[in-house]
This record gives structure tokens, sequence and C-alpha cells, in this order.
């Protein structure tokens, strides 16, 4: 076999790299568990001056994997859940993992899934969008009507109010993926609801806008007109491709730099109103407790943040000397102007470097070079944006708004690095 | 003769513009007039000052077999909640306490939004298999357990606007962020007086999943 390297057809099937590895019976070593592999024994075998297998004999011909996925040895580079937080997969929250991930533009199938009653499986033959209240003419538009519009691509981050939710009273998930999780970064493809507007016309007396997703929850927010009118869209394709089934396939909407509950997927429907509509998920959910017993209503924004995907507890340090820190920032009112890392538990602060592109409302990528020498760190990332607005210390929160408020959560985390260069999400105070 | 075919051809194009741009004064011609009837089945929702009721009635005493028929199973017999499924009921006082309970009775601020979401949400799975009725009995239920009504007032779409929740005024607007400290971009960026004492690890709390 060794001698064998025509290249021809009739070779292909005998060459196969698969056929080759289950030949050898080593298949198990390249099973699809998520575990990450780096951590595994190398194979001195495929190391200098050996020949590895892979340069000697052909791979996998075309159309092997019509639409290609990533390398079978990423295996562990997927969205997690935390079982115990919910009652039910269909009503529930998974979390992107953020440490695996370079650059700004999150994976589509990566993108951390909320749903309320689950996945809404649509042909887009049967989609509709109904726009209905105070407007001129009440109408409905099929996909391929939303698509004959002017079109926009943009990125937008989608973060969750709740990210963080479970880190208010103290530091209870030992993972960048949980703890900063609910959040990705894609580039949508859409209308302008300024634009789609225009063919309906609007009443003077429209103030608020209910959008109201088809998904066996009914999933409904109110939105003030202003913001709609601003830069909300109604896509169907993130990252260049259609919208992921459970990204709201075939359409939602985008309320850049507001919390993702109001990005309604699935989009059936918007009704213009002269009032707020009141539902559920803006009265009994993402309101935002405070000690005194009353609530916060309508905080839409999220605010200023930044985590350090790299060392993080699931990242840690595996030898001494020269690494590159390396996080995300990002910010609903505008771009992140600045990110400070501190090593020292924010005693001290050095300026990291900031990646392009750096967009309103996205994520941005910060790197800060580092020496490590087998000591204790204590690593924590600040993230000022446009506004001058400076990312907290969860004292700073919980000293106004208590520890029972869940959303809104955008405070400075505190990675604890230990001499054997493992990594805990810890709680200074 | 080919020349007063054209006209009327040309004529004709001209009113077929004239109806579809000016009388509509739209940009585009993009999408269709909904009609009334498309309009009426998915406009399901209903506003706190009972904007979109939909006509139909209930009291808690007719309510309470269809609740245990549909919603005891998750929310307990008493609206009390069962495993991680929520309570509906109960809670009251206990919004400024350490452990808050936000129920449908102590926390939501409209008896609409219960209908509102019940009828579009509701049974979990079974989305609008509800009647008008029913709901409104479901409604009615959970008000008279949490001692909002009376257990044979009729809840009705002439007065799910005017019931007075406890929780009513409990909710603050509009949105003071930025609401902490404003350093104008300037923090402190060395010698910082800041605690660097450990005082909790998430790995001691022991509730992160493991992979398999």
């Amino acid at each position: 076999m060794k001698k064998n390297k025509k290249n021809d057809l009739s070779n292909f099937k005998k060459l196969n790299r698969r056929d080759l590895l289950i030949g050898a019976s080593s298949i198990g070593a390249f099973s699809l568990a998520p575990k990450n592999l780096l951590s595994e024994e190398v194979n001195p075998e495929n190391l200098p001056p050996n020949l590895p297998e892979w340069t000697q004999y052909l791979g996998d011909g075309v159309d092997v994997n019509p639409y290609g996925m990533p390398s079978e040895f990423e295996g562990h580079v997927i969205r997690r859940n935390v079982e115990w937080l919910t009652a039910s997969a269909e009503s529930s929250v998974n979390f992107t993992p953020l440490q695996d991930l370079e650059g700004i533009v999150t994976p589509n199938g990566l993108c951390f899934e909320r749903h309320h009653g689950g996945v809404s499986v649509i042909n887009p033959q049967d989609f509709r969008l109904m726009i209905n209240g105070l407007v001129d003419r009440e109408m409905i538009f099929t996909l391929d009507d939303l698509k004959r519009f002017p079109q926009t691509n943009k990125f937008y981050f989608l973060e969750c109010a709740a990210n963080g939710g479970m880190e208010w009273r103290g530091s209870q998930l030992n993972g960048c993926q949980y703890t900063f999780g609910m959040v990705h970064n894609v580039q949508y493809t859409g209308v302008k609801l300024s634009d789609l507007l225009l063919e309906t016309g609007l009443k003077e007396k429209a103030k608020w806008v209910l959008a109201e997703g088809s998904d066996s929850s009914g999933m409904t927010r109110s939105i003030p007109i202003e913001k709609i009118l601003d830069d909300c869209i109604i896509a169907w394709a993130m990252n260049g491709e259609a919208l992921r089934p459970e990204q709201g396939y075939p359409a939602r909407l985008v309320v850049p730099g507001w919390e993702g509950n109001m990005w309604v997927k699935w989009i059936r429907r918007l009704e213009f109103g002269d009032k707020p509509y009141m539902t559920r998920e803006e009265t009994s959910k993402y309101t935002d407790l405070l000690t005194s017993g009353k609530a916060r209503m309508f905080t839409w924004v999220m605010d200023a943040k930044s985590v350090i995907t790299s060392p993080s507890p699931e990242k840690p340090i595996l030898a001494k000397g020269l690494h590159q820190l390396r996080g995300l920032a990002w910010s609903g009112r505008g771009k992140i102007k600045r990110v400070d890392v501190s090593i020292d538990g924010g005693k001290n602060w050095k300026t990291a470097q900031l990646h392009s592109p750096v967009l309103s409302k996205s994520l941005t990528r910060f790197t800060f070079p580092f020496e490590w020498n087998g000591e204790e760190l204590l690593l924590q990332s600040r993230a000022i944006d446009e506004t001058n607005y400076v990312q907290p210390t969860i004292g700073e929160l919980q000293k106004i708004r208590g520890v029972n408020s869940i959303y809104h959560n955008n405070s400075i985390a505190t990675w604890l690095v230990s001499k054997n260069g493992k990594v805990d999400n810890v709680r200074l105070g | 003769m080919l020349g007063l075919v054209s006209f009327i051809l040309s004529f004709s194009l001209i009113i077929f513009l004239a109806n579809t741009t000016t009388a509509n004064d739209r940009k585009y011609n993009l999408g269709q007039i909904a009609t009334s009837e498309e309009v009426a089945g998915w406009d399901i929702d209903v506003r706190p000052d009972g904007l979109g009721a939909p006509i139909g009635s209930g009291t808690a005493f007719s309510g309470e077999e269809i609740y245990a028929e549909v919603c005891a199973a998750c929310h307990g017999d008493f609206g009390e909640g069962a495993d991680r499924w929520p309570p509906l009921v109960g809670g009251e006082g206990s919004l400024a306490s350490h452990d808050p309970e936000k129920t449908a009775t102590s926390y939501w601020p409209y008896a609409s939004t219960i209908f509102d979401y019940i009828y579009r949400a509701m049974p979990y799975g079974e989305a609008q298999s509800l009647s008008y009725d029913e709901t409104y009995e479901i409604v009615a239920y959970l008000l008279y357990m949490g001692d909002i009504i009376e257990e044979d007032f009729v809840l009705s779409d002439k007065n799910i606007g005017e019931i007075e929740m406890p929780n009513r005024d409990g909710f603050l607007l509009p949105d003071p962020r930025p609401d902490i400290r404003n350093t104008h971009g300037n923090p402190c960026m060395s010698n910082c007086q800041v605690s660097t004492k450990i005082i909790g690890k998430a790995r001691d709390i022991d509730v992160t999943p493991e992979d398999e």
C-alpha cells in the first residue's frame, strides 16, 4: 500500500482514510466523544522524522461531507446546558462555548439556544409575517416578499439578560461557558423595519410594537417604536446562510444591543398600539427585583461587559512562559472603546489590545500577552464603551440592586489561576 | 387600429399604476393586504386595559375542575408548584425578603397578562387549545386562590381590565441605568483600593455539570 500513490479513482475507495483507520483497528482513538483530545497522548509515529499516515495516503474526496462539519478532534466544542436550572428541555437554555472560539463570529451551530416552547419547524412556504394595529394598511408578507426589500447586513451580539444570573450571590458555576455563554455574535441579513413599514404606513398614535413569535410559547414582547424605527431588523440569514431552526428559522426579529428575549424568533406578527402590552415576559420575567421589593421594568439595554475566555476554568495554563490572554467585550450602547486587564484581582490594570473590526453592538476581541512562572493570579477584565461607561464590580451592582434582580449582571468576573495552572471562578470581597 | 389598441393598453396601464401607487401610497408594492378574518385569527393579545380581551366569562367556582384537569399536574392542586414547575400563587409579602416568591398573584401587575399567557401558551405543549370561557375560569380560579376575587365573581372581557392586582404599583419606570459610579471612562489603573480576598469558589459549591 505504501507504494500505491496513483491518484486514480479506482484506488480511491481502497485509500480512503476512514477505511485505513478501520483496517488499523484504531477508530476508537478517533471517536467523537466530547473530550479535549489535546490532552490525550501524542502518537510519536506521527512526529518528525516519521511520516504520518495523512501525509502518505489519500484523504476523503469531495462530497463525503456535503455540508462540512468541524474536525472530529473538535468534538468538545459544543453547547452545554445546566439541567437542574429548568423543568423541561423545551423551555430551557444552553450556553455558547466562548472559551473555544476565536475572533468575533460565533459559528451558527454554537450559538446558545433559549426556547420557551421548543424549536418550531416551519416550511418557509408557510411563513407569514402579519403587521396589524395602528398602521395605514394591515398587511401580510411572505418570506419571498421580505427578501425583495432593500437588505441590510450587520454584525450584532445577542445576549440573554439572564447571562451571569446565577452569579449574583456568589461564584456558583465553574466555567466561562456557564457564566458568560448566553451570548453570541453573528452577521444578520434582513430588512430594516423602517423600510418594511413604508409598505404598511404608521398611524400617528402608534407608539409601541408587540412582536409575537409563532412558536408554542407565542413569545411576545413590547418594543417602543423609536427603537423599531432606529435599527431593528427582520432577519432571515445569519453568517451567510439561512437562520438555524433553533435561532428562529425562517425569520426572527433583531433588536441590536437590547436583551435577547426581545429578539422574537419564528416571528409571525407585529402589532402597533399606543401603549405597551405588558406581556408575561416583560412583567413576571425580565424585570429586576430590588431589595425594596420594587422591580425595575423595561430594562432593555445590555450594558458593557467583558470576559476572559482563556485562561478560564475550561482553559487551564499548561506551561510556564509566554501566554496570550484572550477575551471578548461588548456593549449595547455602542462600540467598545477600551478593555483593561488585571492579573492581581483589580489592584493594577493594563490596557489590552483590541482587534479589528470593532463594531457597534458587536462582540469585540481583545488579547493581552503575559508571562506565567507558576505563581497565583487573579485575572479580571474591564470593558469601557464609547459612552465612557465602565464595567462595574459585582459589589457596585449589589450595593444598588441587591442580589435578587437575576437579570443584567454585567459585573467583572475573577478567575483564580492556581500554582498548578488550574483556573477557578472565584468571588473577591 | 393598432394605434387605438396601443392607446387603450397604455391608458389601462396608467390606470393600473395609478391604482397601485397613489391609491395605496406604498413605496415597494410588496406583500398583501390582510383580511379582517386573517387578523382576527392571529391577533390574540390582551392588554392591561382589557383591549383585545375575547368575549367570554368564568368564575373560580367553575374553574376548579378545569384547573385540576389541565394545570394541577405541573402547578399543584393549589397552585403551589410541583417539582421544578413554578408555583402560581402564594408569596404575598415576600418580595422584599431574601428569598422572594414571584407568583402570578404576588408579583404580576395585571390580570390581563395571566389571561393572555394562559390562552397563548398553556397548557404547556397544547397552546391555544383552551376555550375563552375555560381561560377566564382558570384565571378566576388563580385570582381566587390569591385572595384577589371572590369565588363567585364573574370574570369576563368586560372587567378583566379593572382587576386590581396586589403588586400593580410594584414596578419602577423608566430604566435608571447607567446606575453605577460614573468614572467618565477613567477608572483607577494602579494601586487601586480593592479587596483581593477570596470569599467564595464555584468549585466548592459543586453544582457545575461535568462532561461525561
